[in-house]
């Protein structure tokens, strides 16, 4: 494999992973707050449509990635009004917002079928982003570069504020918090909310960045590997960047082996690309498997998760 | 004193619940450095009456004064402001985040880190309690915990300390240690208002005894003039029934068998079993003792058959090898258990009370023949039931899940007495159970055995098997100790053995010397 070749591998496996780690990001912090949003394929598409259709409307990608945004917390904020206020159960209430999310990205999406929008233009110089070998770090959307920051952020904001110590302590025991005096419904809504506008702007990495233009169901279940993703970093944000990448991998050889020759290299025809396809699952099942074998500390699993927040008063 | 406005002063509080008046026009003073006691049965409303203290609830009439001025407590921040502390029953602790974690999340004041580990050692040291502040809360033992919530509570100088039944999962050298830090802190000024159901513990600590029932006030005495026997009455209002156990029972032969029984623990924090050896002849209450979390899980799995073993001869009962069986097949053998976690355990909540005896009785009643239910025969072996023990219920076709605690346990516990099993183990018969259903499930276990059954009782409570039992032996780190009689048991000891959870061998080698010396 020549130099160039690989870096071109490089920046599609970063190019990739980028969504899952978005959108994962954002999961990973509701989950942290005791909730389980399996939404987010939802979300994900309402922030693609909402997002490429600001675009469109005002011609500027920057503003389609605050509306997707906008429009993902919008939709785990209904999300977060049906769990959270009328106690309804989460995992059926976020598989209905992924059926809910599909079915609304495609009736939006029906009047923007066929535009293309501007791309995002690099934030560096051309001497850095088109240069032949520097391009492995300068080349990438300035969405890639957002996520990385996110990662540091929201690693910071977990482990060092109070904030965070706050929304875990929500997520390991509600009750107690409860009694303490933090609201919990309050951060629970605030962390919703949060993923929700991860996930829009993961989704709507697909329609600005990726292809740039709308197409039904173009999230193509990256949500769902997202949410597998969160379980994999066992719900540490490092880990979730490393997970990311590495599951960007696999996706990148589920790619290669359906064929094309990708980058020029030839096809190996002995693994079909259904078993890439299913490696990003079986790997979640396998690092559960582990935790399940080391102790529940280990496992840093928020203790409240999925479950309904109800006081005695 | 007369001059001083009492610290803290609630008149006339009232709290309804839907179909319950939780307190009635309760009214009384908590004058500063007093410790002063709260007591009542469960359901009496005391921890309703301390929520409302403390905040997490709003009185429906009344009015609480602190020193003197009337307040509004809107919540437990405006409660911490004011200088109320709070330690309750159930920690509010976050098993993944560590001791420094847990404390900074009760504290207000956003204070950093390093500053609060200083005011943390600080209180630590004038108090004697000792803590780790960078250890996981989920390593951490009962008595540990409890510290944790007490510290929290004192970095607040709080000059109201209320502590919700704080002894029920300690051991007695814990009990006596957490007396010195209470006394301390009254002695410094701070009033404490201590939650207890034990008797012997208010009368060795307590100033004053405020008595609720039903939501009432029955009386304010002072506790040291009160006898302990004259204080339950107030509380449970009536005459205390004692245990009708005739003395100088001869026992029968051996029934029950654990010989060298030894186990690894379930899960990760489950506590492995060692060489478990011990015998319950026919007509004998077995006692175990044990502080939380020394193997009684297990232990209770282990007999009960939901765990077995590869040693067949491990468990006999009447001379017949059990350690292979599972749960169903020692059942017919004549094992019955009732496990400590009767929601979900013992009983399926969202099923009747007669599908719940079907559960454990199709067996050996017939509730079941091949693979249709008799649905006739299990209400009426359920009604059967609920005549004999006096369940509070709708009926047979009530929903488990729909009954109180104590009405629940007396259920599950008749249950299994009505099939006249020769040998029944029970986890923890009483817990959180009122003291009238407490009786009469003690009662029954002692006419079980007087029909000569074998009994083996799991408890934490020490006080129920010393009154229960007619042996008792203690479980610290998945090993029994030998058994001893309750007549001639000697609490110190049984404290010792108990304590040994520490890790402190010394302490158990040396109660075992005791014991050796007293046999």
């Amino acid at each position: 494999m020549s130099i160039e070749v690989l870096i071109l591998t490089i920046i599609t496996i970063v190019g990739i992973s980028t969504p899952i780690l978005l959108a994962g990001l954002g999961e990973l912090v509701v989950e942290k707050a005791g909730v389980l949003n399996l939404g987010v394929e939802g979300m994900m598409l309402i922030g693609a449509i909402a997002g490429f259709a600001t675009t469109v409307i005002t011609g500027s990608p920057w503003l389609g990635m605050i509306g997707a945004a906008a429009a993902g917390a919008l939709a785990a904020l209904l999300f977060g009004f049906l769990v959270l206020a009328l106690n309804s159960n989460q995992v059926a209430t976020g598989l209905a917002l992924t059926i809910f999310g599909t079915g609304l990205s495609s009736l939006i999406g029906l009047s923007f079928q066929g535009r293309i929008v501007a791309p995002f233009g690099s934030i560096f110089p051309p001497a850095l982003s088109r240069d032949p070998f520097l391009k492995v770090l300068f080349g990438y959307s300035p969405i890639v570069y957002f996520a990385l920051i996110m990662v540091v952020l929201v690693t910071w904001f977990l482990k060092s504020t109070r904030g965070g110590l706050i929304l875990r302590a929500v997520g390991e025991n509600d009750l107690s918090a409860h009694s303490i005096g933090y609201s919990v419904v309050g951060v629970r809504y605030a962390a919703i909310a949060f993923g929700g506008a991860m996930a829009g702007i993961g989704g709507a990495y697909f329609s600005l960045v990726i292809t740039p233009m709308w197409a039904e169901r173009m999230t193509a279940g990256r949500g769902w590997i997202a949410l597998a993703l969160v379980v994999f970093a066992s719900w540490r944000a490092p880990r979730l960047l490393v997970g990311a990448y590495f599951f960007g991998l696999l996706m990148w050889l589920e790619l290669y082996a359906k064929g094309g020759g990708l980058n020029g290299l030839p096809i190996i025809p002995a693994i079909p690309s259904q078993f890439w396809a299913a490696m990003p699952y079986l790997m979640t099942v396998v690092v559960l498997a582990l935790i399940s074998v080391r102790d529940r500390a280990g496992s840093n699993a928020p203790a409240c998760l999925g479950k309904p927040f109800l006081t005695s008063n | 004193m007369t001059d001083t406005p009492p610290r803290l002063g609630l008149r006339g509080i009232s709290k309804r619940f839907p179909g319950v008046l939780a307190n009635d026009d309760v009214s009384f003073d908590v004058a500063p450095g007093e410790i002063h006691a709260l007591l009542g049965e469960n359901g009496a409303g005391k921890s309703t009456l301390v929520k409302m203290i403390y905040g997490i609830m709003q009185p429906d009439a009344g009015t609480i004064a602190w020193n003197g001025q009337q307040v509004t407590i809107a919540n437990p921040k405006a409660a911490r402001k004011l200088g109320i502390g709070m330690v309750f029953q159930h920690f509010s602790l976050f098993e993944a985040l560590t001791v420094l974690e847990n404390i900074a999340l009760g504290m207000d004041a956003k204070i950093p880190q390093r500053e609060l580990e200083g005011k943390i050692r600080e209180v630590m040291t004038r108090y004697g309690l000792k803590l780790e502040p960078s250890r996981q809360v989920s390593t951490l033992s009962v008595g540990e915990r409890q510290r944790i919530e007490i510290v929290r509570a004192l970095l607040l100088n709080p000059t109201l300390l209320i502590m919700d039944e704080p002894t029920s999962v300690l051991t007695p050298q814990e009990v006596e240690q957490l007396f010195v830090v209470l006394r301390q802190l009254a002695k410094d000024g701070c009033s404490i208002l201590y939650i207890s159901h034990k008797l012997h513990e208010i009368k060795a600590l307590c100033d004053t005894a405020t008595i609720l029932r039903g939501g009432k006030l029955v009386d304010t005495c002072d506790p040291k003039v009160e006898t302990s026997r004259s204080m339950a009455e107030k509380m449970i209002g009536g005459n205390l029934k004692t245990i009708q156990k005739p003395a100088d029972r001869a026992f029968g032969k051996e029934r029950f068998v654990v010989n060298e029984l030894s186990m690894a623990g379930a899960g990760h924090f489950g506590v492995a079993l060692k060489d478990i050896s011990f015998s319950v002849r026919a007509g004998e209450i077995f006692g175990i003792a044990g502080v939380a979390g020394n193997g009684q899980t297990a232990l209770l799995l282990a007999l009960s058959g939901e765990e077995t073993t590869h040693d067949a001869q491990a468990i006999t009962i009447d001379g017949e090898p059990l350690g292979q069986l599972n749960a169903k097949a020692r059942r017919l053998k004549g094992l019955a258990s009732v496990p400590e976690e009767r929601n979900g355990h013992a009983s399926v909540p969202d099923f009747t009370l007669s599908d719940n005896s079907v559960l454990t009785g199709r067996d050996r009643l017939g509730l079941s023949v091949s693979g249709f239910l008799r649905p006739r025969a299990a209400r009426k072996y359920t009604g059967e039931v609920i005549d004999a023990f006096a369940v509070k219920a709708t009926g047979s076709e009530a929903m488990a899940g729909s009954l109180s605690g104590g009405n629940l346990q007396k259920y599950i516990m008749g249950r299994e007495i009505l099939q006249k099993p020769g040998v029944l183990v029970v986890g923890q018969p009483t817990w959180g159970v009122d003291a009238g259903a407490a009786a009469a499930i003690h009662q029954a276990l002692v006419d079980l055995a007087a029909a000569g059954s074998a009994i083996v009782v799991i408890s934490q409570d020490l006080d129920e098997l010393l009154s229960l039992c007619d042996t008792l032996a203690v479980i610290n780190e998945g090993r029994l100790s030998k058994p001893m009689k309750v007549s001639e048991a000697d609490i110190e000891e049984i404290g010792l053995l108990m304590g040994g959870i520490h890790g402190d061998a010394e302490a158990t080698r040396q109660a075992e010397e005791v014991h050796h010396h007293a046999a």
